[in-house]
């Protein structure tokens, strides 16, 4: 931790989180991630060796119902909101390239 | 026609003093005239409203049974799913998004009997401090209009304000119920994490977004606290009433609390501006005045709280947002040459700069080689911040401190440095990490004349308590009586 971040590494986060950033917002945030990790860096001072890390507040265990059927949302208001469609499916461009 | 409460008129309705229509045509009319200046709402429901009120009106005339706030109207942030309407998040993502179900706390208003009024503003996805990074408009503080209202829940909380509706719900992840609250002058509420239910909240940082009701009065948010709490089936972190049990907050509100002890923690103060530190001191005489005593208790993982929470609530973010890959909702690119520009083109063009960085910030802290270093770290200092709150709290019943370090500042003064803004959260972010519910209410102005909250923290699950010590306070005051000039 406290490693400053460079715009290759801002990039392949950016690829990470599937956003397309353009030149200007890759410099951008190149600055603004560092500024953020430097402050973040501060968690350094603290000595957590064996303080368990805590994911939840509450004491959250998995919870179980009844494997009973219920309705479900149905195919038109899944699609509803789908910004193409073809029928039944939503529809995307082509996953696999000609062989 | 202008009131006080919620719960004020909500009686009056019920006895036919006045009607739910005369009272949600007068939220109209307001509306008509102050939001162009304010800009509190996405979207606003007119037509049913007034055909909501028309049918509470003839239900009550008819000597039938009504809901706990029947005919009062209210209003909803846009990050919460309703299946009338859009649900916006303030995002271009969203932008015509039509939910298909409702949020469990939107159906509980409903049956109810609320009129809901309309949907509010926010900060993109819930993301921020001041409601500049929503992607739809600007919402402004009634008290000067050249300030933010505060965020996350701004819009919530400036409706509230102006009287464009009698009481709103906000989220709070971070303080985005509280500090708007604080900034706008009413009261807010983040309650214990697991006790509303967050079914059709659309998730920024799951293990720490809460719903809670924005009102003028402590008593109002009791009565919303009666009407969205509750065990929720559909929320796997939703606290079962067997473990917590189901509680009227109107019941008991008006009850002393007797022998009182209330925490201070010494020095956290000084980083306020001068006439916050006064207003704090100030309510701490209040509460000296009405036999509390007050202790000093140590929070000393507290200054790294901000720290833990932007890691963890990017982490969370950054998986949470994952869902939006132009496939099944939201706004997709056009002409993309192929599927892996379906979702990186969509993302890039859908989602706002703040919305983006956090992304980012949060793949970058779950990435391999600095999962240690920054996620698990992170909730090592959470756990630490609990055990704080831990041990406070077997010291007194409630601990005072500011919402913020400031009163509203001015639109644009911290939106380009966003560690300035993020640092703004200083005082509201550690409730969240350690999932204990706390309030702003109204404790005083500064010298230009605008809001400043009071911050009271309690023990998960002591909203009773919480809500019973900030009436003790307003029942001394007159400061939430305030109203801005824009009404």
């Amino acid at each position: 931790m406290g490693k400053r971040i460079d715009q290759t590494e801002v990039r392949k986060v950016a690829k990470l989180s599937r956003l397309d950033l353009s030149e200007e917002e890759i410099a951008e945030f190149t600055g603004q991630l560092s500024a953020i990790l430097d402050y973040v860096a501060k968690m350094n001072e603290l000595d957590t060796a064996g303080v368990e890390p805590l994911a939840h507040c509450l004491p959250i265990s998995n919870v179980f119902r009844e494997d009973v059927v219920k309705e479900s949302l149905g195919t038109e208001k899944t699609l509803a909101n789908a910004p193409d469609r073809d029928g039944e499916f939503f529809k995307v461009p082509k996953i696999l390239e000609e062989p | 026609m202008d009131w006080q409460s919620a719960k004020e008129l909500r009686d009056k309705i019920r006895t036919g003093e006045t009607s739910s229509v005369e009272a949600t045509e007068a939220v109209f009319e307001r509306i008509a005239n102050s939001e162009p200046a304010i800009g509190a709402y996405i979207s606003t429901f007119e037509k049913s409203a007034i055909d909501k009120a028309r049918e509470i009106d003839k239900r009550i005339a008819n000597g039938e049974a009504v809901g706990e706030l029947a005919g009062v109207p209210v209003a909803i942030k846009d990050n919460m799913c309703t299946t009338f309407g859009t649900t916006t998040c303030a995002s271009k993502i969203l932008k015509n998004f039509h939910a298909p179900y409702n949020a469990t706390v939107v159906d509980k208003l409903i049956a109810a009997d609320a009129v809901i009024v309309g949907k509010t503003n926010l900060d993109e996805f819930a993301m921020g401090s001041s409601t500049e990074n929503s992607s739809l408009k600007q919402t402004v503080n009634p008290w000067d209009i050249k300030r933010v209202p505060g965020g996350s829940s701004g819009g919530s909380t400036a409706a509230v304000a102006a009287g464009l509706c009698c009481a709103a719900l906000g989220s709070d992840t971070g303080g985005s119920i509280r500090q708007p609250a604080s900034f706008c002058g009413v009261v807010g509420l983040k309650p214990t994490y697991g006790r509303v239910s967050r079914y059709g909240l659309v998730a920024y940082g799951s293990s720490l977004d809460q719903i809670g009701p924005i009102t003028r009065t402590v008593g109002d948010c009791a009565l919303m606290m009666n009407v969205i709490t509750g065990h929720d089936e559909k929320d796997s972190t939703s606290v079962s009433e067997s473990v917590v049990p189901a509680c009227n907050y109107l019941e008991k509100l008006d009850e002393p609390i007797s022998g009182l002890k209330i925490g201070i923690v010494p020095g956290l103060n000084t980083g306020s501006d001068s006439d916050v530190q006064k207003a704090i001191s100030g309510a701490i005489e209040v509460y000296k005045k009405l036999g509390a005593e007050i202790i000093e208790v140590e929070m000393p993982h507290f200054d790294y709280a901000i720290a833990a929470y932007y890691v963890i609530a990017t982490a969370e973010a950054s998986s949470n947002l994952a869902r939006y890959d132009g496939v099944h909702y939201g706004h997709r690119t056009k002409n993309p040459k192929d599927y892996i520009e379906v979702y990186t083109k969509s993302r890039a063009e859908g989602f706002g700069k703040e919305v983006k960085r956090r992304i980012m910030l949060g793949t970058y802290a779950l990435s391999s080689g600095y999962y240690d270093a920054y996620y698990l770290k992170a909730l090592k200092v959470r756990n630490l911040i609990r055990g704080d709150f831990t041990k406070a709290f077997e010291r007194c019943q409630a601990i005072l401190m500011p919402v913020s370090p400031t009163t509203a500042f001015k639109i644009g003064e911290k939106v380009d440095d966003p560690l300035k803004m993020y640092l703004s959260d200083i005082y509201t972010i550690a409730a969240n990490l350690a999932g204990v519910p706390g309030i702003s209410i109204p404790c005083g102005f500064d010298k230009n004349n605008l809001p400043v909250g009071l911050q009271i923290l309690t023990p998960a699950f002591s909203e009773d308590k919480l809500l019973r010590i900030s009436r003790m306070f307003e029942a001394q005051t007159d400061w939430h009586k305030k109203k801005p000039a824009i009404r």
